[in-house]
């Protein structure tokens, strides 16, 4: 399966690098990166395969969160299908 | 890659503006499990439930952690008990609630609907046992819920179970004063009652239905709103109709996804998505402040029948492409306490049981969730209900009431049931009496549904 990490939050060094670190860590692998500045925010959507995860996905989805709320971060981690079935016919 | 600004636009849904699952119930027929010794039939009942929906909540959880998706409640409907008790005669059906309750406990469920019994054409073997026994099942049990379909579009309304049911809805407030009245606010009197509803308090497994089902029902009235707060002013209804339609369509298919996996992931056929808006006592889950949004000082004031009857049809052409079965209540809820925006407009007066009544006939599902004062006759209720049920009747749709006589207390106090279930004022009632009609009892005629011209 695919899933979409959105890491929204104040701009500053090193996001990026922290996050993809923590991808590393549970071997999901980085497909696709797009990332703005908007008003301030910084706001980074990635998309990674999580086939091949070495913990379970629920345990992702929490390191990523405590990751966020330690660097003053929202970092959510959801499954692809949800954003295919609610947006594409 | 999908859009970016669908994506962020998802997670604020639901981080922001309250999106989630409101429920996954579990239909479970118990139809194999009748027996005439009462204790052997609890025996099956407690089996076959806690086989059945052992991994219900586990799995639910594991969806929640998946797609990011709260999942609000977790939630089981089965066979009108009425009908097994049925077979156990002289037996009280009580011991039927305290298996359930015991169920529930086990699998963990948050509600277990089904203590029920089917009476709009007359009462068979269990049903008037079943009914009476209401009150104090209800006050034995944390989780069970009752429901009594008092009514259809084809039976008519069977008028001596609504005499039955203003007593039955008092005596569950009174068993339960010292708790808020809270067995009241477990039971619902319907007319023309969905057999696939997932929704509690009137959940129950259909016995047309499958032996084990999966049903959905979605949430998402703070998405409606916050959409609609970023249309001008100016905007025409036609475009308010046009977003809600499109904002409801992201929220059924949502609903249409989890239900999906979890039927996959629990091996039970899908059955239906329930569309419904249903509102939450949190601030900016209210579909009163839908209401508002579209242009009304407060829900209540004249023009809200019209609003509402807007969104619910906009709700429904939204969601019925997005999801392959459409069922349940399917509308627009309007449950004053568990609804912050009604909750202050009943308090401020602005809205009445009148207007409620108004707006039932435009909506799913009915007078829901009302606290009329504690000296409120039996026969006043009685008399609510018959109203509401020829609302349902002559409309070709579900109504019901969910009435709590908010025992020792008057107009203008408050019940407090926390959790989803809210609190809200206690509304003034008509005072008076109707008592020569409700006690005449017998059936009412199902309308003419033909020579429409």
């Amino acid at each position: 399966m695919r899933a979409v990490i959105t890491v929204v939050g104040k701009d500053t060094v090193g996001i990026l690098a922290k996050v993809s670190t923590l991808c590393a860590g549970f071997g999901a692998n980085i497909i696709d990166v797009t990332q703005t500045v908007m008003q301030d925010l910084f706001c980074m959507i990635m998309l990674c395969e999580t086939q091949a995860l070495s913990a379970p996905f629920a345990e992702f989805v929490d390191q990523a969160e405590k990751l966020g709320e330690e660097n003053g971060l929202k970092i959510h981690v959801m499954h692809e299908d949800l954003f295919n079935s609610m947006h594409r016919i | 890659m999908i859009n970016t600004k669908d994506i962020l636009e998802t997670v604020a849904m639901i981080q922001d503006e309250n999106l989630d699952i409101r429920t996954v119930t579990m239909g479970i027929s118990l139809l194999d499990c009748i027996d005439p010794d009462i204790n052997k039939a609890c025996e099956k009942v407690y089996e076959k439930i806690c086989r059945c929906a052992k991994d219900l909540v586990p799995v639910c959880e594991d969806i929640e952690k998946t797609y990011g998706i709260p999942i609000i409640n977790k939630r089981i409907a089965v066979t009108p008990i009425a009908m097994l008790a049925a077979a156990c005669k002289g037996q009280s059906p009580i011991a039927f609630a305290e298996t359930l309750e015991r169920c529930a406990q086990t699998v963990g469920v948050n509600f277990i609907g089904g203590y029920s019994a089917l009476v709009q054409k007359g009462f068979a073997a269990g049903d008037r046992e079943l009914i009476e026994s209401i009150p104090e099942a209800l006050a034995r049990t944390q989780h069970v819920c009752a429901s009594v379909n008092v009514g259809s579009t084809k039976a008519g309304i069977n008028m001596d179970a609504v005499q039955m049911m203003g007593c039955v809805v008092r005596r569950a407030a009174e068993l339960t004063a010292n708790e808020q009245c809270i067995g009241a606010a477990k039971l619902v009197v319907f007319c023309n009652a969905p057999e696939d509803n997932p929704f509690m308090a009137g959940a129950f497994h259909g016995v047309g239905e499958g032996d084990t089902v999966i049903n959905v029902g979605v949430s998402g009235p703070g998405v409606v709103r916050a959409a609609l707060s970023k249309l001008g002013k100016d905007a025409s209804v036609d475009q308010v109709a046009e977003l809600v339609k499109k904002t409801a369509f992201k929220i059924t298919r949502m609903g249409q996804l989890v239900a999906k996996e979890a039927s996959a992931r629990l091996g039970v056929p899908f059955g239906i998505v329930d569309l419904s808006l249903a509102p939450t006592p949190a601030v900016g889950d209210s579909v009163a402040h839908i209401l508002e949004e579209m242009g009304l000082e407060e829900c209540g004031c004249h023009g809200t029948t019209a609003c509402l009857a807007l969104l619910n049809d906009a709700v429904k052409k939204g969601g019925v492409m997005a999801s392959s079965h459409i069922g349940g209540l399917s509308g627009a809820f309007i449950p004053v306490t568990e609804d912050a925006g009604m909750i202050r407009a009943a308090t401020d007066g602005t809205l009445t049981l009148e207007k409620l009544e108004a707006m039932t006939s435009v909506c799913s599902v009915g007078l829901d969730m009302i606290n009329v004062p504690g000296d409120t006759s039996a026969e006043i209720i009685s008399a609510i209900i018959a109203d509401e049920a020829a609302i349902g009747m002559v409309n070709s749709k579900t109504t019901a009431c969910r009435l709590i006589p908010a025992i020792g207390k008057k107009e203008g106090d408050t019940l407090s049931f926390g959790g989803l279930l809210g609190e809200g004022p206690v509304m003034p009632v008509n005072r008076k009496a109707p008592n020569v009609f409700i006690h005449r009892g017998g059936r009412l005629p199902a309308p003419l549904q033909s020579l429409k011209n």
